[in-house]
């Protein structure tokens, strides 16, 4: 039963790329859609207010710039709506704002499709910072990877000579927020609500209430993961049965792994967008089949203590064993970081699952947008190295890739990479780290490792155990920060979320002005399985080159043993 | 850059105003008028009066009395209690069943000081089961029954759970135990669309069809 829930979501969610993937398609190239008759006069009046000319097509910079500034304003506007609490509607508890370092950290967490959680949903946050704070970032960090996505599409799908534009982006983030992800949030929350999940501004006699379903179907669509709740969809209110589960996990792959198919459509070879798909699914199933059986088994801890049976530590029953495995691979593939279990309570072999789906840099389906364009960049770089071993200049769809993409390919490519491995040592290399480490023995090691792993990689699952606010009674008051944690998690997200941005960008830019060749019988062709599996190749070695040193002193540790710390 | 900056100003607020406050008011009005009682935590009611949500784990506990005969208290004030033998026990919880204020408990795999939880609740259920189920062994104790859930209000325990934890139930309330049985299989929840997830009793929903059977 397990297994057949595991085929089925594949099957489903495989089923749903070529319906989704299209409709994207047809989004981003303008053309009318279903809503254009509901929306389009909602989409006019968005335009008019922001005073936006939609036929303006953006030079590169002129995208990433804007890009920049929207970004800034939407983080300047929600560390004032976070430390303004005291003033806020909907404050039914009298909460307090929080410090200033652990909002910066939460601030740069929502703007970068992070969704880190330092905080406590509940006991830290009024329902106006839930729902005109965080969720409102729910919707927009995601657009803004998705157009940055479309845009590398377009440059390499363009074909005519002279052009620069890479579209506008106002209006591709119009588009992605009024025809993509609210229409579908506003089904899924009416959906969700209906099994459980909890909706509403007041509270009960047995607890706190919410607007829970609203957000929790956004932060599963944008592959956000922020949970109202501070044990997010383990909490029964945030995902109440198997049901709710099966669909959390198929909005969170939804978008990522439709992309695909809209990449193959957009330029005009559904074979080159469904081998990509190949090569997620190939790295996913892995995932998920190692999680499964990890997690079948109990821990040293519990063998020690005479349990039998899977590890049940950290998870609810009514999702099964499949259930959880399942969702912990999908949340970490996906750039989500939502979880329905305690990471920390996972086996060694099924906790550095996560840690090697973070080590793939969001390639594998990723997040909404970012995991496109990331696996894009490797395809590029797998063309190059293609190339390079049969001696001709590498082609990818026609367009030559010189040494100026290749540069950029690589520094995007890098920049994650470097920031959490600097950023790791810089914690464990000082006594900065300590306050923050719950675990002693590798698993204090694994804590750390994995808060800059998902940080960087704009996930935000956690071994939650790590610590970077601490707070005595609910309500922010008395409580402090970590400053180092929050600031260098902080900062981590922020720079490894928009280094890449902009030089995705770059890249768009300098391949959208690229003269086509036509195919020829050398030309290495990118839409067969040979290149998927090169594909794959190129992935799992820059992962496993920059990451195995760091993942044998955690999780392989700690697998390796009986031993108790 | 002063033309983006003045566009973005505008985004900020258009955005907010139609994402964080038209789309979430909008979802909240629609649920609380079509589905009144899922929307605000599927509350069970009896005789007028909300006794608890049928999400949500509730612990039947009685106070531990001292040699004075008053309720002890731990060193932080917060009063020491036991296991209500009268009721199906919910499993472990890191925050006292507290749905305000979650937190996972965060045992590692290879953690001497959860090896200690695990060795102390695995002897305090075959404290409270093995006087009514002389055969069972730790080995048989299903491992949901002595690990903390992850929300620390996990409304279920698994069938088997249920079952060992059956014999104490009936015997304290002198029930015939097929009785028992009958009161799990109806709070039993079976997978959705007999599909996806995994069966489990709801012992929230459990516990008070006991107290309607006694009376």
């Amino acid at each position: 039963m397990g297994w057949l829930q595991i085929v089925l979501f594949c099957a489903v969610f495989t089923a749903i790329v070529p319906l989704l993937g299209g409709y994207m398609a047809r989004v981003f190239s303008g053309e009318r859609v279903l809503l254009t008759p509901v929306l389009g006069p909602l989409e006019r009046g968005i335009y008019r207010v922001l005073r936006v000319d939609r036929e303006r097509s953006m030079s590169w910079k002129a995208y990433a710039g804007t890009l920049i500034v929207f970004s800034g304003l939407f983080w300047l506007a929600l560390y004032l709506i976070l430390r303004t609490q005291t003033l806020h509607p909907w404050n039914l508890d009298g909460f307090h704002s929080g410090t200033w370092d652990v909002t910066f950290n939460t601030v740069s967490s929502f703007i970068t499709n992070t969704n880190w959680q330092f905080y406590g949903g509940e006991t830290t946050l009024s329902f106006f910072s839930q729902m005109a704070g965080l969720a409102v970032q729910n919707f927009v960090s995601a657009a803004v990877g998705i157009v940055v996505a479309i845009t590398l599409i377009r440059a390499i799908a363009n074909r005519r000579q002279g052009t620069a534009g890479l579209g506008n982006f106002w209006v591709d983030v119009t588009r992605t927020l009024l025809y993509v992800l609210l229409p579908i949030a506003v089904v899924g929350a009416l959906v969700l609500v209906s099994q459980g999940v909890i909706q509403s501004l007041g509270r009960a006699s047995f607890g706190p209430l919410g607007p829970v379903a609203s957000q929790e179907i956004i932060k599963e669509l944008g592959t956000n993961g922020g949970g109202f709740f501070n044990v997010n969809a383990a909490d029964p209110f945030e995902n109440p049965n198997g049901l709710t589960n099966f669909i959390e996990m198929l909005a969170m792959i939804a978008i990522p792994a439709s992309l695909t198919f809209t990449y193959g459509r957009m330029v005009g070879s559904r074979r080159q967008g469904w081998t990509i798909f190949g090569a997620m699914f190939a790295l996913f199933a892995i995932s998920t089949v190692v999680v499964y059986v990890a997690e079948l088994h109990g821990t040293p801890a519990q063998h020690a203590a005479g349990i039998h049976g899977a590890n049940m530590e950290g998870k609810e029953l009514r999702f099964g064993t499949s259930g959880t495995a399942l969702w912990t691979a999908v949340t970490t593939v996906t750039s989500t970081g939502a979880v329905n279990a305690a990471f920390e309570s996972l086996t060694a072999l099924g906790g550095m699952i996560p840690m090697v789906d973070l080590a793939y840099g969001e390639s594998v389906f990723g997040g909404v947008g970012s995991g496109l364009y990331t696996m894009l960049l490797y395809a590029l770089l797998a063309v190059f190295i293609g190339g390079l071993m049969v001696g001709r200049t590498p082609e990818f769809l026609g367009k030559k890739i010189e040494a100026r993409e290749i540069k950029l390919v690589v520094l995007g490519l890098l920049a994650t990479p470097l920031t959490v491995l600097l950023a790791t040592a810089l914690a464990t290399a000082t006594k900065y780290d300590a306050p923050s480490v719950f675990a002693s023995g590798p698993q204090g090691f694994s804590e750390t490792l994995y808060a800059y792993l998902s940080q960087a990689n704009n996930n935000g699952s956690a071994f939650a155990g790590f610590t970077g606010y601490v707070q005595p009674t609910p309500g922010n008051l008395g409580a402090h920060g970590i400053a180092f944690a929050d600031l260098l998690g902080g900062l981590s997200m922020l720079f490894a979320r928009f280094a890449p941005i902009v030089i995705t960008l770059g890249i768009a830019g300098a391949l959208v002005t690229k003269r086509v060749a036509p195919a020829g019988l050398g030309t290495m062709r990118t839409d067969t399985p040979t290149f998927g599996v090169l594909l794959i190749g190129t992935v799992v070695l820059i992962g496993a080159l920059t990451f195995f040193p760091a993942i044998l002193l955690g999780p392989v540790v700690q697998g390796l043993t009986t031993h108790l710390f | 850059m002063t033309k983006s900056l003045t566009t973005s100003l505008r985004a900020v607020i258009v955005f907010t105003l139609l994402l964080g406050l038209a789309y979430p008011l909008a979802i909240t009005g629609i649920a609380q008028v079509a589905f009144p009682g899922r929307a605000d935590g599927s509350p069970i009611e009896q005789g007028g009066r909300v006794v608890g949500s049928t999400l949500l784990a509730h612990a039947y506990r009685l106070p531990v009395l001292g040699a004075d005969g008053k309720p002890r208290k731990a060193a932080d004030g917060t009063p020491i209690t036991k296991p209500n033998p009268r009721y199906f026990q919910p499993r472990p919880s890191a925050t006292g069943y507290a749905p305000e204020a979650t937190f996972f408990a965060n045992r590692g795999p290879n953690s001497a000081a959860a090896r200690a939880f695990y060795a102390q609740q695995v002897k305090a259920y075959l404290a409270l089961e093995r006087p009514y189920d002389p055969g069972l062994k730790a080995a048989a104790i299903p491992p949901d029954a002595v690990t903390t859930s992850g929300s620390g209000v996990d409304p279920q325990i698994s069938p088997a759970n249920a079952a060992i934890q059956a014999h104490r139930v009936a015997a304290v309330r002198r029930l015939p135990l097929a009785t028992v049985r009958r009161l799990i299989a109806n709070a039993t929840q079976g997978r959705s669309l007999g599909l996806l997830g995994q069966p489990g009793v709801n012992v929230t929903e459990l516990d008070l069809a006991l107290d309607r059977e006694a009376r």
